[in-house]
């Protein structure tokens, strides 16, 4: 188990690193010099050329990503060009509310699908399994900017039961959380729904139910664990799209999370807090693929026994 | 129904409805099963060897299958006015199963005495520490070696031979009056198969278990059985103790499977079933009269009325023309 | 899936695909959902390319006398804070809408495709090249990576293609990649090869045509989602520019009317859903038509 972690850690790392080499090239094949573009008509020629050399622009790209690669593995993405400040810290500032959003979001979208995919698969082709069905189906294809638009004109505009936008406490996370949370239900409706059919098609479902177990009993006992293994995988796979989801949640709600951190960063042109953001979001995605793995060998005994043999 | 009767069928009948109407898939079978003894059940694929197991069980899927029988007495209760509820305390407590797949029968992520001592969770209510004590015994009966290292053990981590008399034990373990083993062989190997067949026999002599054993297997019947249905297109076409049902097989059918059997000197994988002609009718498009006409090599033109299912002897019946005396069959072709 | 006979290496095209053809057609109009979703995306398209002659409105005429009236006989869905009539602008929307749904889709579809099989066939260094960029693709969350690619690039169409295209294409050479693995066993590729036909033909004859089914279905979901993508790029401002607009820009611009009009938000934000919608419905009638073991 131990073996088979750091093994995986140990795959990531080329993967973490290849992401840092497109992003720098990314980030920096810019037509245009992005001092110049952010700050022509504020500043002297001498300031800018100030800042560049601060920032070690004049030196080869080769350099510059090594140094750049060096200073984020220590920690150290570089200074906000607009607020002046050291990224990290404004990302490690802004993560909690970001985190606390995603995780909000996650239990909203399982807490609304994973008994709405057991229920559909339980009462297949029931008008139950459909109205869920359709609505899981309605829930992915809204756009999430949309249907936070519609959330906070309906409950708090016009029914006044919660505050528009901010963040002041846990009132403010409800909405954006549901907002967040519903998009990603709808897939884990569907995929509980397909994986437990999946199961209950199996032959030791029919040994369960020659034991005298009754209906729920073999559902609980024996179909939900096998079925909930792909929808657990699938929960820290979600970080991906969840990140993605809270950079238009923040911006509606005015969150100040990491999202916002990324849009006001493109909008003000701040180049080494855009690039600091990305790489941390996605630093956190395989953060959450190395999850993914582990929860799966951890959950699956046939996995685990094969992991033991490879290890 | 005698005092050693511990399961008599009368006029069982299972009924499914698809897409294209109602299809019988089990016609008015009636057969008894003594206290103690091993029944066999045997026919090939199709032949609705299993949808009886299923049937008994009251495990026939629902909402198409439509289970229905005069009467099936289990040491005297009838289960056929027994509703869902009632024949849930009767499967695994009274009826067990063990089925023929032992890899896929048993949930790869639960461990195996978890899933032996359930019945007894069920049906008995005991706690962990007892299931897991009476389990351990059970694999000590059914000869696991090492059991105790076995109960955390996951399916996965056990060969096939294991896994069967892991489920044997489950099958075993509340005590039931009557197992039915569904090709419970089938799937293993050679060896492991005489071995299975070995344990079975064993327990019944032990632990005095009634059993019901389904195969497709000849060469089984005659090592396991005492009695014998032979069965055909989802009705018993041939019913009689072993020794009789080898000495004078009586149905056409029958003869056919028997001559089917390789010798001795071949292996016993290779005991396939039949070079008879043909292939089990579907059950939806049956053959006018007898249902093995079409493929009998001695099909009258009274086959074209369906024979009955009539006694030849004290222990002996056979659903053929052939074995009505003379009278008989001029009664029946009066109008 | 298809099989093929070894000597179809001349001409793929065997009697078979006629049926083929013919079957999937028969099965994909049974859908109901599916042709209900295949008409509304006909009539939707109809309407973006005759807008012009359709709407007696000028989609950029200002009238500052007629701000954000509510839907009415003459303006069906209002109007916007110019005064300008929402649905004639949702329908020229339509086109940028459509369009930002089909290219992109297509990009990432000849890239993925290519990348996919040559991996898949080719194996080994190839192969180990390609799928780790995949993952590197994947890894990044699909929306930064476009955001940063519109912040390098600069918001405009052509660059939402690109942005677009670099975020879609792994996952279509992952499941190419997939086909192409389980095809180069298949006879009909093992005899092609023994007969000396070279490993380009062999990808470009063989394993191309028989992927084409499962690229179809792949063509049809990777639609709505690059829809998604183009107006949550639009929506927060580094997507399509003004004047022009998408739907995505419609609602942005409309949010900040949604006490006095909350038609012109919430009509575009429900184009992008039935479109979505229309086009998840056809993918998945041609899923389940053209190969039903892909069917989740």
């Amino acid at each position: 188990m131990l073996m088979f972690t750091l093994r995986r850690i140990l795959v990531s790392i080329p993967v973490l690193i290849g992401i840092t080499i497109i992003l720098f090239l990314m980030m920096n094949v810019v037509p245009g010099d992005p001092i110049e573009l952010m700050m022509r008509e504020h500043a002297s020629p001498d300031v800018i050329a100030r800042v560049r050399a601060q920032m070690h622009l004049d030196d080869p790209m080769v350099v510059r990503y090594f140094r750049f690669l060096w200073n984020a593995l220590q920690g150290d993405l570089g200074v906000s060009i607009k607020l002046n400040r050291p990224v990290t810290d404004l990302i490690l500032k802004a993560f909690p509310n970001t985190l606390s959003l995603a995780v909000c979001a996650a239990l909203v979208s399982w807490i609304i699908g994973i008994p709405a995919g057991i229920l559909s698969a339980v009462r297949r082709d029931s008008l139950l399994d459909r109205f869920f069905m359709g609505f899981s189906l309605l829930g992915v294809s809204m756009p999430i900017f949309w249907s936070a638009l519609l959330f906070q004109y309906i409950f708090a505009m016009k029914l006044k039961l919660l505050p528009v936008s901010g963040f002041y406490g846990w009132k403010y996370m409800i909405l954006p959380a549901i907002v967040l949370g519903w998009s990603s239900a709808g897939v884990i409706a569907r995929l509980t729904r397909s994986s437990l059919l999946e199961v209950m098609r199996l032959d030791f479902i029919r040994t369960a139910r020659a034991k005298g177990l009754r209906e729920t009993g073999v559902i609980t006992r024996h179909a939900l664990k096998n079925a909930l293994i792909p929808v657990v995988t699938i929960m820290a796979i979600q970080v991906a799209s969840l990140l993605s989801g809270a950079v238009i949640t923040e911006a509606i709600f005015s969150i100040p999370g990491v999202g916002r951190i990324t849009v006001s960063a493109i909008s003000s042109r701040d180049m080494p807090l855009l690039q600091g953001a990305v790489l941390f979001a996605t630093a956190l995605v395989i953060l959450g693929n190395l999850v993914a793995d582990i929860l799966y060998s951890i959950l699956d005994p046939r996995i685990r026994a094969q992991m033991r043999k490879e290890a | 129904m005698t005092q050693d009767t511990i399961l008599s069928v009368r006029g069982l009948c299972t009924d499914f409805s698809g897409g294209r109407g109602d299809v019988r898939v089990l016609d008015e079978l009636s057969f008894d099963v003594g206290r103690g003894r091993i029944v066999g059940l045997v026919g090939e694929s199709g032949s609705g060897k299993s949808m009886t197991a299923l049937s008994l069980m009251g495990l026939v899927p629902q909402p198409q299958g439509r289970v229905s029988a005069r009467s099936i007495l289990l040491d005297g209760k009838d289960l056929s006015k027994l509703g869902p509820a009632g024949m849930r305390e009767i499967r695994g407590r009274d009826i067990a199963m063990v089925f023929q797949e032992p890899m896929t029968s048993l949930n790869p992520v639960r461990k195996v005495w978890e899933q032996v001592g359930e019945p007894l969770a069920i049906h008995q209510g005991l706690g962990r520490r007892a299931i897991r004590a009476r389990v351990l015994e059970m694999f000590e009966l059914v000869g696991i070696p090492e059991p105790k290292t076995r109960l955390d053990a996951y399916p996965h981590q056990l060969s096939g031979g294991l896994r069967q008399r892991a489920m044997i034990a489950m099958g075993l373990i509340c005590e039931p009056k009557l197992l039915i083993a569904d090709e419970p062989t089938t799937a293993l190997d050679v060896t492991t198969q005489a071995q299975i067949l070995r344990l079975m026999r064993d327990l019944r002599d032990r632990v005095g278990t009634s059993i019901i054993m389904i195969t497709h297997d000849l060469g089984i019947i005659a090592e396991m059985c005492d009695e014998v249905n032979v069965m055909y297109a989802g009705q018993i076409v041939e019913q009689a103790d072993v020794f009789e049902l080898f000495e004078r097989p009586a149905h056409p059918y029958t003869r056919g499977l028997l001559a089917s059997i390789p010798r001795a000197t071949e292996p016993r994988v290779s005991r396939r079933m039949p070079s008879i002609p043909g292939m089990v009718p579907n059950l939806a498009k049956l053959p006018e009269g007898c249902r093995f006409g079409p493929r009998c090599g001695e099909a009258m033109p009274i086959c074209q009325r369906a024979p009955e299912l009539k006694p030849l002897g004290p222990t002996h019946a056979s659903r053929c023309w052939l074995n009505c005396p003379q009278e008989a069959l001029s009664q029946g072709d009066a109008p | 899936m298809m099989t093929r006979s070894v000597d179809s290496a001349a001409t793929p095209e065997t009697p078979d695909e006629a049926s083929f053809l013919r079957d999937t057609v028969r099965a994909f109009r049974r859908n109901r959902m599916a042709m209900a979703g295949l008409i509304f995306i006909l009539l939707l398209v109809f309407c973006a390319v005759f807008v012009p002659w359709i709407s007696p409105h000028d989609p950029y005429r200002v009238a500052l006398d007629e701000q954000l009236l509510p839907p009415s006989t003459t303006y069906w869905l209002g109007t916007d804070n110019f005064g300008r009539d929402v649905l004639t602008r949702i329908l020229y929307g339509a086109r940028i809408s459509l369009v930002v749904g089909i290219v992109p889709s297509l990009i990432s579809l000849l890239i993925g495709t290519i990348m996919g099989i040559l991996s898949g066939y080719l194996g080994g260094k190839t192969d180990f090249v390609v799928m780790r960029l995949a993952d590197m693709m994947i890894a990044f969350p699909s929306l930064l990576l476009a955001m940063v690619v519109m912040y390098t690039l600069g918001a405009n169409l052509l660059n939402i293609f690109l942005a677009l295209a670099l975020v879609g294409w792994a996952s279509v050479a992952r499941v190419v990649r997939a086909q192409t693995l389980a095809l180069r066993e298949k006879e009909f590729v093992e005899a092609a090869h023994a007969n000396g036909t070279s490993r380009g033909r062999i990808m470009f004859d063989h394993i191309f045509p028989n992927v084409v089914p499962t690229l179809i279905v792949l063509f049809s979901l990777s639609i709505p989602e690059a829809i998604m993508w183009e107006s949550s790029l639009s929506f927060l401002g580094v997507g399509v520019q003004p004047p022009a607009a998408s739907w995505g820009l419609l609602v942005a611009k409309g949010k900040e009317y949604m006490f006095q009009n909350p038609s012109v938000a919430i009509s575009p934000g429900v184009a992008i859903l039935l479109a979505v919608l229309a086009f998840n419905f056809i993918g998945d009638g041609l899923r389940d038509a053209l190969d039903p073991s892909m069917k989740d």
